[in-house]
């Protein structure tokens, strides 16, 4: 990986559930430059909303932390670090299985992760215990003047 | 949100609106847990047609109201969900149970 980005930026907020919303608009209007269809910009909103949840709900708990967002544009990628200070994954093989969640009670599914891994080409969680946990996840945005002179070439050569 | 219930049919029809996700998944619940103890519906359909944004949140809270109107032996669908929130549906298997239809008054 090259070591300088195209484009990079930093959000950092306290760890309320009505700064999700904050942080997946933030990111979409940031990736927005890259040019993404709607879908994938629907699908990078879903990933960091899953992974900020997380932060808040699994690793903060009830206290109040710091939540923070860094994403690089690289060539066509973005890539979103989404870190907390927070308490940790015990299991982190665990945590990525669907349906698993260690707050069935408040009605959680268990597909945060398994959510992020589809719609995202890669993730990676890094968590040490009691020191807090990193989600980082990439995602390529197709180009479209490519898909348009193939569609073009394919119309011409029929 | 608003919730549309008719009588004949013993039918209740919420429009969900907005974002779903873990911020505003409460209030959602709470809303629709009180319309479905008034009316006691037969049938439940969640519209989905204005829902701009939803997460996994959407998921424990259909499973949630799923498991709250069987109790009280009624049926729920959804309708008009398409896009990510489709996506998300699909990859949850929560289709099985509630499955999508393509009008809400037509039984």
């Amino acid at each position: 990986m090259k070591d300088k980005f195209d484009n990079e930026m930093k959000l950092e907020f306290i760890s309320k559930s009505s700064n999700e919303a904050f942080a997946r608009v933030a990111v979409a209007a940031f990736a927005a430059q890259l040019d993404p269809t709607i879908e994938e910009l629907a699908d990078i909103k879903t990933a960091v909303s899953e992974a900020v949840t997380n932060s808040i709900i699994h690793g903060y708990e009830d206290k109040q932390g710091l939540i923070k967002v860094m994403c690089r544009l690289i060539d066509n990628k973005i890539i979103i670090e989404i870190s907390d200070k927070g308490k940790g994954i015990e299991d982190i093989e665990a945590a990525k299985e669907p349906l698993y969640t260690t707050k069935p009670n408040l009605e959680r599914s268990g597909m945060g992760f398994t959510i992020i891994e589809s719609f995202m080409d890669s993730m990676e969680i890094e968590s040490i215990l009691g020191l807090g946990t990193k989600v980082t996840m990439v995602k390529t945005i197709k180009e479209k003047v490519e898909n348009e002179e193939q569609e073009f070439q394919m119309l011409t050569n029929e | 949100m608003e919730s549309k219930f008719y009588e004949k049919d013993k039918l209740l029809v919420f429009k969900m609106t907005d974002e779903i996700d873990d911020h505003n998944v409460q209030k959602i619940r709470g809303k629709v847990d009180y319309e479905i103890e008034r009316y006691m519906p037969k049938r439940i359909v969640f519209d989905f047609d204005n829902v701009s944004f939803m997460d996994s949140a959407g998921i424990g809270l259909m499973i949630g109201r799923y498991k709250f109107a069987t109790m009280i032996g009624a049926k729920v669908e959804m309708t008009n969900v398409q896009g990510s929130v489709k996506k998300i549906f699909e990859m949850s298997g929560i289709l099985r149970l509630i499955p999508i239809i393509e009008d809400a008054k037509a039984s």
